[in-house]
């Protein structure tokens, strides 16, 4: 019996390191318990697998230190009958049975600290079927039959890239990884990196040897400690068995990688700054053309592609590309990963074919709103995305059909927001964001952007204009126009995408001075309902401002020129009697 | 070159790192990276003796250095408070984690307690967006956080140095 512990960085953020101690601590035979990545189903960790000598899987969730023991006894008597309260439900189950994995496809099931574990998984066998029986051209070919496009969140046709990297001229090529997950509420890259290390070397390797690079760098977020750590390790593991390095395989193929760690700044996830970054400068982006292909790193021909992409890579090769291209719609081929969070009630990583519907994600895989709350809107492709409503739910996954609603595909960060969310206020968020982000290299980013937030932070505190809007919407277009790179064309997104859905509620700010979710703390009135209060005090004596005053066992009431909006009185209340309005 | 707002660091610290980088082209942000691990900040006289012994403008160096958020120019409390701000961490509700804190230990964004103890840094994304609102304290991450509940950690933390 084998006993595996699922730890990528939420499992152990979720105290899945202190359950593995622990079983450790009660077993005789260490032999049988091992790790793995993350399985995507953040929601559920801690998460124990328990693989019976058929290899058949019980899996344990939200399990704790103290189940610990428990676990040690029944494996070590064979009867997993004791375990039966903390197996998964069918239901969460579900969440990973209706995925189709391709980039994911090991993640959570091999030891990402175990090279064996991946060969054993018909691992490097990609990369072998490349070096030996295919040219680069065929392998070009292979990527263009399969319809890869960028997963980064631009679209960009893989083989395209590849191709004009291969045709440049110049004997030094560089093959980067970019790994700069900056996407506030993404993290699929992290995952793949975390739990599936050899899966993207394997796949860098074949686009290396696809472009004529001698060498593969990583450009990885430094928020992601052990993602570095997992992928250094991978790296000297395939260093020791002649997958990197020269001549590998025994062939004329030979690719030194290394890892560059970032250090913190999320226009660097824009090719062209990442260069700069790359070469040890502020990271802002560089005019284009020249593309990185005709003159990147150093000046050097140089192909960017995102985790995800090199990650479907070596499933392409070894199905062939046809076989990915029949997944999908007309315009976006293969699978997707999306990071699924907010006021969800499953959280975590889902890949689907494209084709699908924001519904069968969010509501089919995701289960809907915790908490049976009403889904609002969600949040597609992060600051540069924008957000999509309830009506568009059926909207089909697709890069063109999701462009057309205003938002993107986006690297997949999926978050999703329900009815006590402030549309106005998550506008503000994100703008705050990119202001904090802009390089500054564009008048129209670095000023535009600030213009933007103040006027948004007006309307939240209640002190927004007639005019407003229009003035929001010009300052839009001209960052769109005025700006060199991807963090400016884009950062206008989320206040487009929310006034286009959601005009109703600026309006409320700005004319009404309300906040039709609650949300924004300067437009509530707090007030006691006299018909519920029953004059106990505790919110007279919980209230910091002494804004609250009345007899016991009378009514009693708020000033509201007193009051600053805490809500320590309504958390306080036991008879629902504090109302906000 | 001297520097003109002396600080007294143990400049033979650098020795190895700048050995090992200082002929590698474009490795100014790695030898920063190693500098904050033994520092634990960016004090000024290292950013002057990487800008000399790396052949750069001390200015270069400030300007890659306040580029990146990764980087700090004054020393930090015992404890890091990291706090994400992340989308989903945000629709959770981390600005009232922000006010707690703010409320239990006084500090703001950027600031260390009077007593060296706790310096508060608003981070992007730490990535544990299943466990939002969350932050993480030195290598601890601490999830599904309440106002109350961020209290009783720090207020234990506290309890701890008597």
């Amino acid at each position: 019996m084998r006993i595996v512990v699922g730890q990528g960085s939420c499992g152990i953020a979720a105290g899945a390191e202190k359950v593995y101690s622990a079983i450790e601590k009660h077993l005789d035979d260490k032999s049988c318990l091992s790790i793995t990545g993350c399985i995507g189903m953040c929601f559920l960790e801690p998460i124990v697998d328990i693989y019976d000598d058929e290899n058949k899987l019980l899996r344990l969730v939200r399990v704790k230190e103290d189940d610990a023991e428990k676990i040690a006894e029944a494996t070590k008597n064979g009867d997993l009958s004791l375990l039966e309260n903390l197996k998964i439900s069918p239901e969460d189950e579900e969440f990973l049975t209706k995925q189709t994995r391709i980039a994911l496809r090991h993640c959570g099931l091999i030891n990402p600290e175990n090279i064996e574990d991946y060969i054993s998984d018909d691992g490097y066998q990609a990369l072998r079927k490349v070096l030996e029986t295919m040219s680069p051209e065929d392998v070009i070919e292979e990527i263009k039959v399969s319809g890869l496009a960028g997963r980064g969140g631009a679209g960009f046709p893989t083989w395209f890239k590849w191709n004009a990297a291969r045709k440049a001229e110049g004997d030094e090529k560089h093959l980067i990884c970019n790994a700069d997950e900056g996407d506030p509420g993404a993290f699929m890259d992290r995952a793949v990196i975390e739990s599936d290390p050899h899966n993207l070397i394997e796949g860098m390797l074949i686009g290396a040897y696809a472009i004529g690079a001698k060498e593969a760098v990583v450009y990885v977020r430094a928020e992601y400690p052990l993602a570095i750590v997992r992928l250094e390790r991978a790296i000297k593991q395939a260093q020791a068995k002649g997958l990197i390095g020269e001549n590998i395989l025994g062939t004329d193929f030979s690719c030194s990688f290394r890892i560059k760690a970032g250090a913190g700044a999320f226009v660097c996830g824009e090719e062209t700054a990442l260069i700069e970054s790359l070469e040890g400068s502020r990271g802002m982006p560089r005019l284009k053309p020249p593309f990185p292909a005709e003159a990147g790193y150093w000046h050097k021909p140089s192909n960017i592609n995102n985790v995800e992409t090199f990650a479907n890579v070596s499933w392409i090769i070894l199905n062939g590309g046809e076989a990915f291209s029949a997944m999908g719609t007309e315009d976006s081929k293969g699978t997707k990963v999306f990071a699924l969070t907010g006021k969800i009630r499953r959280g975590g990583l889902v890949e689907i074919p494209m084709g699908k519907t924001l519904r069968d994600v969010i509501f089919d895989i995701g289960g809907g709103i915790r908490n049976d709350a009403t889904f609002k809107a969600v949040q597609m492709g992060g600051p540069s995305g924008g957000c999509i409503p309830e009506n568009l739910l059926d909207t089909v996954i697709d890069y063109k059909k999701l462009g057309a609603t205003g938002a993107i595909m986006g690297s997949g960060g999926m978050v999703v927001m329900d009815e006590n969310t402030c549309m106005v206020n998550m506008a503000k968020f994100f703008l705050d964001f990119t202001a904090k982000e802009s390089c500054g290299k564009c008048v129209h980013c670095r000023i535009g952007t600030k213009r933007m937030l103040e006027i948004l932070a007006r309307i939240v505190e209640g002190n927004g204009k007639d005019g407003d809007i229009e003035l929001l919407e010009e300052l839009c277009y001209g960052i769109k126009d005025g700006a060199l790179c991807g963090l400016g064309q884009t950062a206008p997104n989320p206040v487009l995408t929310t006034i286009k859905y959601f005009r109703d509620e600026y309006v409320a700010h700005i004319n009404d001075k309300k906040c039709p979710a609650k949300e924004c703390t300067n437009l509530l009135i707090y007030s006691i309902n006299p018909e519920k209060c029953v004059g106990c005090s505790l919110c007279s004596k919980k209230c910091p401002a002494d804004a609250i005053s009345g007899e016991i066992k009378k009514t009693f009431s708020i000033n509201t020129e007193k009051c600053i909006k805490c809500g320590q009185c309504k958390a306080v209340c036991r008879f629902g009697a504090v109302e906000v309005n | 070159m001297s520097c003109c707002n002396c600080q007294n660091s143990d400049l033979s610290l650098l020795d190895k790192v700048l050995k090992n980088y200082k002929n590698t082209k474009g490795s100014l942000i790695t030898v920063l990276q190693k500098a904050q691990e033994i520092y634990g900040y960016l004090p000024t006289d290292v950013i002057y003796r990487i800008a000399e012994e790396m052949s750069l403008t001390p200015a270069k160096v400030m300007g890659v250095a306040t580029f990146y958020t990764q980087f700090r120019f004054k020393p930090v409390g015992k404890y890091l408070i990291m706090l994400c701000q992340g989308t989903a961490c945000h629709v959770n509700g981390s600005e009232r984690i922000e006010k707690a804190i703010k409320e239990e230990l006084g500090i703001s964004d950027g600031e260390t307690t009077d007593d060296g103890l706790f310096t508060l840094k608003n981070v992007a994304c730490l990535g544990c967006c299943s466990l939002s609102p969350v932050m993480m304290i030195n290598e601890e991450t601490y999830g599904s956080l309440t106002p109350e509940k961020v209290k009783t950690i720090l207020k234990n933390l506290k309890e701890g140095e008597k």
